[in-house]
């Protein structure tokens, strides 16, 4: 049980996924500049992360192991995420409708966000069992969620403020993401 | 030249694919903290993206276009599978330390992005131009931050094994925060300020 809290921590703050592992830059820097809109970002990729790596494990440990064909991976991986995604699409557009609005573009634009990809690799990587992966992907969901609602809450005080010309859009954003790695590498001693 | 080096032309600075069009930039900030790293990324990223570009461009015209979506990531994730195998058994010590970046070469979306804007509408001569300026410009960004990190965080200049100089002073005492993560969003942030300041790119 302490083992998985580790992870889940670990995951959340020590290796969070937009800091420090780099996953997931695109709707970062794409996404967060409104904080309703980071938010339903975040809930709908910390729930893709997890049925993917629900879905992997089951693949790699049933299938790929035991016929010996573990290099392939990356194909069956990337093809599991872009079916996921498209049956959780079709599942929350038949139940939620006011749900799926919300989400707009950027349900469909998940498959390629390496955030998902990225944690089912790391699931292979830690060789973590079933519970731990989901675990792990959970945390990392949350830390990315995390993230992306303190930078758009951030940005969005930023468009007000008086930035020198050449620094306003992205390069501000690079340099506000730097100081909150720099932050978030105080909690690099928890564990 | 002509329209080969025209298409090759623009890859390299004003549609540089990192600085400019902001695409690619997970590996960009993961792998730039060596130049070893940036130029294992770049040859891995040479082979997909020509790969992917000269297959995509020879089935353009009997790919439906409803299902190209998925047709072109199967594409790119075998070829990145095979790269992925080659690396590991010619180059194991690059293989660890791309690590998961370089199976996460499926997801680039400079790939993908010139499969679809690119590749899919036009012959294969051109699409190989296409995809040698779009590597030369992501290696050029890749090389530009790997070599700034490098020399401030480690105070060294080696590459590949060959040590080239150490910086005085900063060989004892390195300026770690630049190979540490946060180092990385500096260091592409203040390169960015400076494309929109000489005017190489329109500020927002």
């Amino acid at each position: 049980m302490s083992e998985l809290a580790a992870v889940f921590i670990g995951m959340v703050l020590i290796n969070n996924f937009i800091l420090t592992r780099f996953l997931g830059l695109c709707p970062f820097f794409g996404v967060s500049k409104q904080l309703n809109s980071a938010i339903s970002m975040g809930v709908a990729v910390t729930f893709v992360m997890a049925v993917a790596s629900l879905a992997t494990w089951i693949i790699r440990t049933y299938i790929l192991i035991p016929f010996d064909i573990e290099y392939m991976n990356i194909v069956i991986f990337i093809l599991v995420i872009a079916t996921l995604v498209q049956i959780i699409e079709l599942f929350i557009k038949k139940t939620n409708a006011g749900l799926y609005f919300s989400f707009g573009i950027y349900l469909p634009l998940i498959t390629t966000n390496c955030a998902v990809l990225g944690i089912t690799l790391i699931n292979v990587q830690e060789s973590y069992s079933l519970t731990g992966s989901i675990v792990a992907a959970l945390g990392g969901g949350l830390g990315f969620t995390l993230v992306l609602a303190m930078m758009s809450g951030i940005r969005e005080k930023l468009e007000m403020a008086d930035t020198p010309k050449a620094m306003k859009g992205l390069p501000i954003a690079f340099l506000t993401a730097a100081l909150l790695g720099l932050a978030f590498l105080g909690f690099g001693g928890m564990i | 030249m002509g329209k080969f080096g025209k298409e090759f032309a623009k890859g390299l600075i004003l549609s540089n694919p990192v600085f400019v069009l902001a695409l690619g930039l997970c590996p960009t900030l993961a792998i730039s903290t060596s130049i070893d790293n940036a130029l294992g990324m770049t040859l891995a990223v040479l082979i997909v993206l020509i790969g992917s570009n000269i297959i995509i461009a020879a089935i353009r015209n009997f790919v439906p276009s409803i299902t190209r979506i998925p047709i072109f990531i199967v594409i790119i994730a075998t070829l990145v599978t095979v790269v992925n195998l080659i690396f590991h058994a010619y180059l194991p010590a690059t293989y660890e330390s791309l690590g998961i970046f370089l199976p996460l070469i499926v997801v680039n979306c400079i790939i993908l992005g010139r499969a679809e804007a690119f590749a899919s509408k036009n012959p294969i001569k051109d699409s190989i131009a296409d995809a040698l300026g779009i590597t030369v410009g992501f290696m050029i960004a890749l090389l530009i931050v790997s070599f700034i990190r490098q020399l401030l965080g480690t105070g060294n200049l080696t590459v590949f094994g060959v040590h080239f100089f150490t910086l005085p002073g900063l060989g004892e005492h390195p300026i770690v925060a630049f190979v540490l993560p946060y180092g990385a969003f500096l260091v592409i942030g203040i390169i960015m300020a400076i494309f929109r300041w000489k005017g190489v790119i329109k500020s927002e």
